[in-house]
């Protein structure tokens, strides 16, 4: 289900040549500099910030409490009330604020996604630097280990996690983190064995600096690149798994929870009457997962060294 | 190439080895008695008895890893936790209709993704090519159940223009012998039966389609911007040849290496996407099955199926594989 985006169409797209850097530009210096000429890294950068701004800023924005519904509310099993001055989206379908919900949604999402994706990530860079630090058996048998976890689909992963775990907020952050594991691990991995090669590891290795010394300090921090980008891909991917752990009735538990993958699944059967109960959540999932996919592709095409021809 | 087939082959065994070892852990791990855990709302004290005989629950570790690898090896899966219906049987009973709403969204995503993505490379920086990189990035982050439900709501609820679930209207009168519902029709010649049937399967397969479409629509677009390129492509432009010829031979055989492989991918991630779809549109296939078993926990057959889908993932990936040999040569001997 995780949709892992495969590397973008080769920056040097043959009508777009990339600006020319004066010699002597780093790196991440060019990149900076091509990013903020590029619109897609822009865009993708505005949404991320404001969904970082209302997730942190939600109780200023939201208005009332999550997950607790109104008395009163006047939510009947055909209809829900709408848009009125002190509910400016209405309520949702268990008479809550649904402008609350949604903000609090936020909040969750980068939890969730954050939490995950640390976990993931960290877990995937030990078995990463195991592989491609050591090489030869020990690359084998963690490449091979990481080959069954890949030979499992991400959805069955969280699944058999959560079902192990129970029904928690940490099962389903440790269930979203075990799929993302393999993806990380074999893209360290990749990237630095294409590094071990390299003349500056050859020559760290020459003057007698120890292997965990050249490891560490010089081929790791040079393999990392890759792996941040993938990072903002994969928070963009875990905020849709939330849901639709939600969705398989595999979500933290609580019913309180403003989650939006909850919110869409309980819209669903209003969704003739009330279309924008689910409308509205689903297109907060996607514009998010939109903003993290656009800022890491902008980021990858920014840092690959053929964009700067 | 035999040989390149057998050691491809090869490598699927630690992997389906490593697999079963680790389901045959995670049900001893799970909370709680396994043999009541296996045997769900069916758990009578008698029941857990026999269970616990069968699987050798009282004995050391070893031996039950043992009797675990022979019922596999010898097919049985054991039965589930709440309907009883063998796993092994559920599932190739199953197993047709999500064989066919995969291959209706490979078609959707294939037949529409390679000349997409192809139109878009050859026309880059167009507005055919924002359009399209734009629309596979929307493809992406859009949750797939929340797409089969908005086609659903659109096409078959406002609209009316398609089924809004099943594999065939029940006034049909079909006669099943593949299970597979279109190919029986052709089969025997019933032809409105075909027809329905084919016509039940667009939504689902534009729901579960939509990420692999944008995913080949990206990699064709990537690959073929590389391969025009390419030195060989400009050499047999300026040997003369046939712009289209060019085109054929040179730019796409190439380009579709990579998309190749990327089917193949996609073809077992499918497999896990129809869960969330079959649910939606209630078809009766594997995925909407799992779906039942994630809800009621049914370990039994979370575990055989688990270990079926992963056994097919590794087949198709191993035919992608084969065929890529068959495509490109030069594979066989690295």
């Amino acid at each position: 289900m995780t949709a892992v985006l495969p590397p973008p169409a080769a920056a040097g797209a043959p009508s777009a040549p990339g600006p020319v850097d004066e010699p002597g530009v780093s790196l991440v210096r060019g990149a900076w500099r091509r990013l903020r000429r590029d619109p897609t890294a822009i865009v993708g950068a505005v949404l991320v910030a404001a969904f970082l701004l209302v997730a942190l800023a939600a109780p200023l924005l939201a208005g009332y409490e999550p997950g607790r519904a109104l008395p009163g509310n006047g939510v009947t099993p055909s209809s829900v009330p709408g848009p009125s001055p002190e509910h400016p989206l209405g309520l949702d379908a268990s008479g809550v604020d649904l402008l609350t919900q949604l903000v609090y949604g936020a909040r969750q999402s980068l939890v969730i996604g954050v939490v995950s994706t640390s976990l993931g990530l960290a877990a995937g860079m030990a078995l990463g630097v195991l592989a491609g630090a050591f090489g030869g058996w020990v690359d084998v048998a963690v490449m091979r280990v990481v080959d069954i976890m890949l030979s499992i689909p991400s959805l069955l992963l969280a699944v058999s996690i959560a079902a192990l775990l129970g029904q928690s907020p940490i099962s389903v952050m440790l269930a979203i983190a075990a799929a993302q594991v393999p993806i990380f691990a074999r893209l360290l991995r990749g990237s630095m064995l294409a590094q071990r090669g390299s003349d500056y590891v050859l020559a760290a290795s020459s003057l007698g600096l120890r292997h965990r010394t050249v490891v560490m300090s010089h081929v790791l921090p040079n393999s990392l690149g890759p792996v941040i980008v993938q990072a903002t891909l994969v928070l963009g991917t875990a905020i849709i798994e939330v849901a639709a752990l939600s969705y398989l009735g595999l979500g933290d538990g609580n019913p309180a929870t403003a989650e939006w993958g909850r919110l869409l699944v309980r819209a669903q059967a209003r969704l003739q009457s009330d279309p924008h109960l689910a409308l509205l959540p689903g297109a907060c999932i996607a514009v998010t997962a939109l903003g993290f996919t656009l800022l890491g592709e902008s980021l990858r095409e920014a840092l690959d060294p053929k964009g700067r021809r | 190439m035999i040989r390149f087939i057998a050691r491809r082959l090869l490598l699927v065994v630690p992997v389906l080895a490593g697999l079963v070892v680790l389901l045959f852990l995670w049900v001893r791990a799970l909370p709680g008695d396994p043999a009541r855990a296996l045997l769900g709302q069916r758990a009578t004290p008698a029941g857990i008895e026999a269970v616990n005989e069968l699987y050798g629950f009282d004995e050391p570790l070893l031996v039950q890893f043992g009797i675990y690898v022979r019922q596999v090896l010898t097919g049985d899966l054991g039965s589930s936790g709440y309907t009883g219906e063998p796993v092994v049987a559920s599932f190739v009973s199953r197993f047709p209709a999500t064989v066919e709403l995969t291959l209706a969204a490979l078609v959707f995503a294939v037949g529409l993704g390679i000349p997409l993505g192809y139109l878009a490379a050859r026309r880059a920086g167009s507005w055919l090519d924002g359009l399209t990189v734009g629309g596979s990035l929307l493809g992406v982050v859009v949750p797939v159940f929340f797409l089969a439900y908005l086609l659903k709501l659109v096409f078959a609820q406002w609209l009316g223009w398609l089924p809004t679930d099943g594999r065939q209207d029940v006034r049909i009168d079909a006669t099943h012998v593949t299970d597979f519902y279109v190919l029986d029709g052709l089969l025997t010649r019933e032809w409105d039966a075909a027809l329905d049937a084919l016509v039940h399967l667009v939504l689902p397969g534009l729901a579960l389609g939509t990420i692999p479409l944008a995913i080949v629509v990206r990699i064709t677009r990537a690959s073929v911007l590389e391969v025009l390129g390419e030195d060989f492509v400009r050499t047999a432009e300026s040997k003369g040849l046939a712009a289209s010829v060019v085109r054929r031979r040179h730019v796409l055989r190439n380009a579709l290496l990579p998309v190749v492989t990327t089917i193949g991918l996609q073809t077992g991630l499918l497999l896990s996407g129809a869960v969330l779809t079959e649910s939606v549109f209630a078809i009766n296939g594997i995925g909407s099955y799992l779906f039942t078993a994630i809800s009621q926990l049914d370990y039994a057959v979370l575990q055989g199926y688990i270990l079926f889908i992963a056994l097919v993932y590794a087949l198709v990936n191993l035919t992608v594989d084969v065929l890529y040999g068959v495509i490109d040569p030069r594979v066989r001997v690295s």
